[in-house]
């Protein structure tokens, strides 16, 4: 007889004390059967319910975070940005399986191209900081910040969301596009409190240079790769082909949030 | 062996107020201490939590209560679990519904209300021993008891931490906030504080307790 043999027997004979008072597995199956059916039935229930509020929820957040970044906007077109070229996406449409950054071309009442709104992230503190920023070809520069997630220390490293200071850098960020449109000319970067010279730098805040560091890092790296790709596109951006149901309104009423 | 070998209570004021006060989830019994410490760090976020447990524990105690006589003692962990883990994901929702940015701030808390020990406790302790009008009192003293402890917090360390109630200001503009007080340290030194609280008026009341009782024995 082999070990593992013994052990199957040593097994069977401990089995039988150790065992509760008989449960049909039926009665097991059945209960936990019932309960996750009842569960699925809930749970997408409640889905069903909340998924055009949670949709409106968002985009209404989109379009108050594009009206801080650009000024003067009154819609908005989606588009995907990527190696098959410009695409224009739904107002309502999911995020597909393209390939490419999702990109918001915002206009003015008379159907100007205001700017583009273009999401950004890099690792800040304790973790990925994500913003929204706006970028006016017509000045080359970037227009303006808004913080859509972070979890920086409160008081010190959270002031890149708000504070008045640090947000004055973005007003009119140099990011021209060099000789070959290819690249940012000067690479955008962030400098130490009170030492910006140039109108590519950003004046980090004092106490929170990591914080400050990481959204210059996260401009340039996204600006590098998009904004000459958005230069390729920017006829098509200014004159886009009017298709109905593709260009959203920005509720004039979603006025930018002011924060201390 | 008997499944349930407790009694089945009758309903009294105390299956109520024992949440609040004698059996309080996070002062007494220190259960669930995770998001007690995590997301107190405004009142808001506070308040968010408190009643997003307190719909889960009131809810799941129920279901637990109404389906007691059909889940076999096998399988009942797994049946709660996957009871609590609905809710919880209808809550999840409804909060995204409500406001996007209470969702960002409380971040995966929410979900982490599946393994929060109260609910699981109260029904594997309580409900699935008890008729549901017992269980739905009790969990819903156990929650409100949750959502008092959570609010003591919450207004303490924003307060201290920001000099704020609701986003309110509370202090002239020269107070400087204690921000370690809304960093996580703060939720240690906070909940400190309170437990020391409860236990002083705790051991001040069996205090005199005594004394009343010596007294009077003394006298008879």
């Amino acid at each position: 007889m082999s070990i593992s043999d013994m052990a199957l027997q040593q097994q069977e004979t401990l089995v039988p004390e150790e065992r509760q008072p008989d449960t049909p597995s039926f009665a097991m199956i059945r209960t936990l059967a019932g309960i996750a059916m009842l569960s699925g039935f809930l749970v997408v229930l409640v889905y069903q319910i909340t998924k055009p509020i949670i949709a409106e929820n968002k985009r209404i957040a989109i379009e108050k975070a594009i009206s801080v970044v650009l000024s003067d906007v009154s819609s908005k077109r989606d588009y995907f940005l990527g190696e098959e070229g410009l695409i224009l996406l739904d107002a309502d449409q999911k995020e597909s399986s393209l390939e490419g950054e999702k990109i918001y071309a915002a206009y003015d009442d008379k159907d100007e191209l205001r700017g583009i709104a273009l999401e950004a992230a890099a690792t800040g503190y304790q973790d990925v900081i994500r913003i929204l920023y706006g970028y006016d070809p017509s000045c080359q520069c970037v227009t303006g910040i808004k913080v859509l997630k972070m979890a920086e220390t409160p008081g010190l490293g959270d002031k890149i969301a708000f504070d008045a200071e640090f947000l004055k850098n973005f007003k009119a960020l140099d990011a021209r596009l060099n000789a070959n449109l290819d690249a940012i000319q000067n690479e955008i970067v962030t400098v130490k409190h009170g030492a910006k010279t140039e109108p590519w730098q950003i004046d980090a805040i004092s106490g929170a240079t990591i914080s400050s560091k990481a959204i210059g890092k996260m401009i340039n790296q996204s600006g590098q790769k998009v904004i000459p790709l958005i230069n390729k596109h920017l006829n098509e951006l200014k004159h886009p082909e009017k298709e109905p149901g593709k260009t959203s309104e920005i509720n004039p009423e979603a006025t930018p949030e002011t924060k201390e | 062996m008997d499944p349930r070998p407790n009694q089945e209570e009758t309903i009294t004021l105390d299956t109520f107020t024992r949440g609040l006060w004698k059996e309080n989830p996070v002062f007494v019994m220190l259960l669930g201490l995770c998001p007690v410490l995590a997301v107190t760090n405004t009142t808001m976020n506070a308040i968010a939590m408190g009643l997003a447990t307190l719909f889960v524990l009131v809810a799941s105690s129920t279901l637990v209560s109404l389906l007691r006589k059909l889940i076999p003692k096998q399988v009942r962990i797994a049946s709660f679990i996957i009871i609590i883990a609905t809710f919880v994901t209808m809550v999840d929702y409804l909060i995204q519904s409500i406001s996007l940015d209470l969702y960002n701030a409380l971040g995966a808390f929410i979900q982490l209300i599946v393994v929060n020990c109260v609910i699981l406790g109260r029904a594997e302790a309580y409900a699935s021993k008890q008729k549901v009008s017992t269980a739905i009192i009790n969990a819903l003293g156990m929650g409100v008891g949750f959502t008092i402890a959570l609010l003591c917090l919450g207004v303490t360390r924003e307060l201290l931490g920001a000099g704020t109630i609701l986003g309110f200001q509370m202090f002239s503009v020269d107070f400087e906030p204690w921000i370690v007080m809304i960093l996580p340290p703060g939720g240690f030194f906070v909940l400190g504080a309170w437990l020391l609280l409860f236990e002083y008026i705790k051991q001040r009341k069996e205090k005199t307790h005594l004394n009343v009782e010596g007294v009077a024995s003394h006298g008879s």
